[in-house]
């Protein structure tokens, strides 16, 4: 009987292994799982587009986004001028670039920070337990229920406006979702065998938790991340237009938006706010597209 | 002459049962009450009782992986030193965490999913000590070929394994660093048959080749009576039954071994055993009967059993100590 195609196939594979030439794998099983869901590719590349050009910005544009210039007030796009000009004469298209700068710092600044907090007390508390757990639910609590806006309002009024204040209040309000997902992951993780198997070793605390715990507690955090970071970018956005984020001067998404407050640019002068209205909602939907992608390749139960 | 490896001596776990808005200790589930065991160097001793009883608690307050309430767990070494085990600082236990080692039931949650198998087993082997990578990665390949695995599979993720071979690789982990005696807590309930003898019969090997000490945490009688030298039945946190496991099966002396060996399956159709069939579920261990805890659920209870406790006794079956506590046993009693 001739030898189907399956059992060649397998006598190959075998040849190989007993050769040793299978290809040690290079690329990590969480590179290769992500890179084919092609929704976070295509996230991942607009992405990275509206990072390096923010970054490379100076290159970008032959304009300054602060010098006023009246004689060019208020045109519409045109080659010199891709998304036009607004009230003052400025370059929309080099401020958008240039607020991406701030924008895309706060957001990812803000998320990642506070991710570091809540990751840092939430995994020590919730393998913990006992008193640490409580006090930390506690203050966490406290930060949660004050409204985000009534702090930046305080903020504001004693210290004024400035970027760092804005995101000294992102994470002191933002901390406490990460705190509490992280916590919550550890609460069911510290059930599992292996992790009484370390402890039967005695391993420190630290070790256990950080080095062994975390990896797997870490793939709703990593949403969660990218998550909050479009919905600090919003957030600036939506302060920004009140007057309350980033000082007007400094070009952010926000800042630049903040124009659309007025009915006459509304109605006539819509490549002031329209570009840059589209280019945050791209950069939030990219970036909820790799927290969805990062979601599913860092799973380890979905690695069978 | 046979030398004890662990003397358990009134052992109690209690856990708190909390309540109300103020969590306030109502009353506590006595999950181990008061245990006095002695395991000795080279034997396998046999932990057996259902579901519930306290068999895996005592097997992980051993290991202080849960804190025993009260007791005393006394490790003697080779050379007789007498160490308190419950007593120490977490720093002191460390020496000890060597000696005595787990494997676990569940071999799909007993790995981390996250790391290799190198990745998760080089932590305990650095932390004692041996600080090449080489040198670990020699000793945990040595052990893998140890228990018929790959020396290659160091460097495969959990997932890639099968059930009994994730099981193996936990009791690469429990050797890793060359302990005296292992807690088998359920170790082959979770396989199926075939690869359950095949992971039994490796357990024996090893322990011949290694010269350890199995305490055997099981729920099946019959895996026991193949393995274990002397078993110890639990009912509701407390050995009701001590013996060698021969004296067990041919001399039982308490009413609940008895119906748990009647009910072992046993392979032959004309042979028709008795069975006892147990009534109820076992009670609750946060108010355990008064008496005898076995008494509500026993089919020759008598007054007495209603009303007090019987204690752990010596007997002799055979010429072997055999220990029962129950008070209808009509064996004179040794002191």
């Amino acid at each position: 009987m001739a030898k189907s195609s399956l059992d060649k196939k397998f006598d190959q594979i075998r040849k190989r292994e007993e050769e040793k030439t299978f290809s040690t794998k290079k690329r990590s099983r969480i590179v290769n799982k992500f890179l084919n869901n092609r929704l976070a590719v295509l996230g991942l590349i607009i992405f990275t587009i509206i990072i390096l050009a923010s970054i490379f910005a100076p290159l970008l544009s032959p304009y300054d986004p602060m010098r006023v210039d009246l004689r060019s007030m208020r045109q519409p796009p045109s080659f010199d001028h891709w998304f036009g000009t607004d009230s003052t004469g400025r370059d929309v298209f080099t401020r958008v670039l240039f607020g991406g700068r701030v924008s895309i710092f706060i957001g990812l600044g803000s998320a990642i920070l506070s991710a570091v907090v809540g990751i840092a007390v939430g995994c020590y508390a919730g393998y913990k337990g006992g008193w640490i757990d409580v006090i930390a639910l506690r203050i966490s609590e406290i930060f949660m229920s004050f409204p985000q806006i009534i702090l930046v309002l305080l903020l504001v009024s004693i210290t004024g406006q400035s970027l760092f204040n804005l995101m000294a209040i992102f994470i002191l309000t933002g901390w406490g979702g990460m705190y509490r997902l992280a916590r919550a992951r550890m609460l069911s993780l510290r059930e599992e065998e292996y992790v009484q198997a370390l402890r039967s070793f005695g391993l420190s605390t630290f070790t256990i938790c950080y080095k062994h715990m975390l990896p797997n507690a870490l793939s709703p955090i990593m949403v969660n991340i990218t998550l909050s970071t479009a919905m600090f970018i919003l957030t600036e956005a939506g302060l920004s237009f009140l007057g309350l984020g980033v000082p007007l001067n400094i070009p952010t998404w926000g800042n630049i938006l903040n124009v659309a407050q007025d009915i006459l640019i509304l109605q006539n002068y819509w490549w002031m706010w329209g570009p840059v209205g589209i280019v945050i909602s791209v950069f939030v939907l990219c970036v909820n597209f790799i927290g969805d992608g990062l979601r599913d390749s860092t799973d380890p139960s979905q690695q069978g | 002459m046979k030398k004890e490896i662990l003397k358990l001596r009134g052992v109690k776990v209690h856990f708190p049962v909390q309540a109300g808005v103020f969590n306030r200790v109502v009353g506590h589930v006595l999950a181990v009450d008061g245990v006095d065991l002695d395991i000795f160097r080279g034997e396998v001793l046999g932990l057996a009782g259902e579901s519930g009883c306290g068999k895996t608690t005592l097997g992980k307050a051993i290991l202080r992986l849960v804190e025993p309430t009260d007791g005393e767990v006394k490790y003697i070494s080779l050379d007789d030193n007498e160490t308190e085990l419950t007593s120490l600082e977490k720093k002191d236990m460390d020496p000890f965490r060597k000696k005595l080692q787990i494997v676990f039931q569940d071999p799909h949650s007993s790995l981390n999913p996250s790391f290799t198998i190198f990745g998760s087993l080089q932590d305990p082997l650095k932390k004692f000590g041996i600080k090449s990578k080489e040198e670990r990665r020699k000793i945990i390949g040595d052990l893998l070929e140890a228990v018929n695995m790959r020396r290659e599979y160091m460097d495969r993720y959990p997932h890639e394994f099968s059930g009994g071979q994730r099981q193996r690789i936990g009791i690469v982990r429990a050797l890793c660093l060359e302990p005296e005696l292992i807690v088998c807590d359920e170790a082959v309930s979770a396989l199926d048959v075939s690869i359950q003898a095949q992971v039994l019969k490796l357990l024996m090997q090893l322990k011949k080749e290694k010269n350890l000490t199995y305490l055997f945490i099981t729920h099946d009688l019959s895996v026991t009576e193949y393995l274990c030298d002397r078993i110890a039945v639990m009912y509701l946190g407390r050995i009701v039954e001590l013996c060698d496991s021969e004296d067990l099966y041919n001399n039982t002396l308490h009413p609940y071994s008895e119906a748990l060996i009647s009910a072992i399956p046993v392979a032959d159709l004309d042979k028709q055993t008795k069975r006892i069939v147990l009534e109820g579920d076992v009670p609750s261990p946060v108010n355990p009967p008064k008496g005898c805890p076995f008494h509500p659920r026993c089919p020759k209870a008598t007054d007495i059993c209603k009303t007090e406790v019987p204690t752990l006794k010596k007997y002799s079956t055979n010429g072997n100590e055999h220990y029962a506590s129950c008070h209808l046993i009509d064996l004179p009693e040794i002191s």
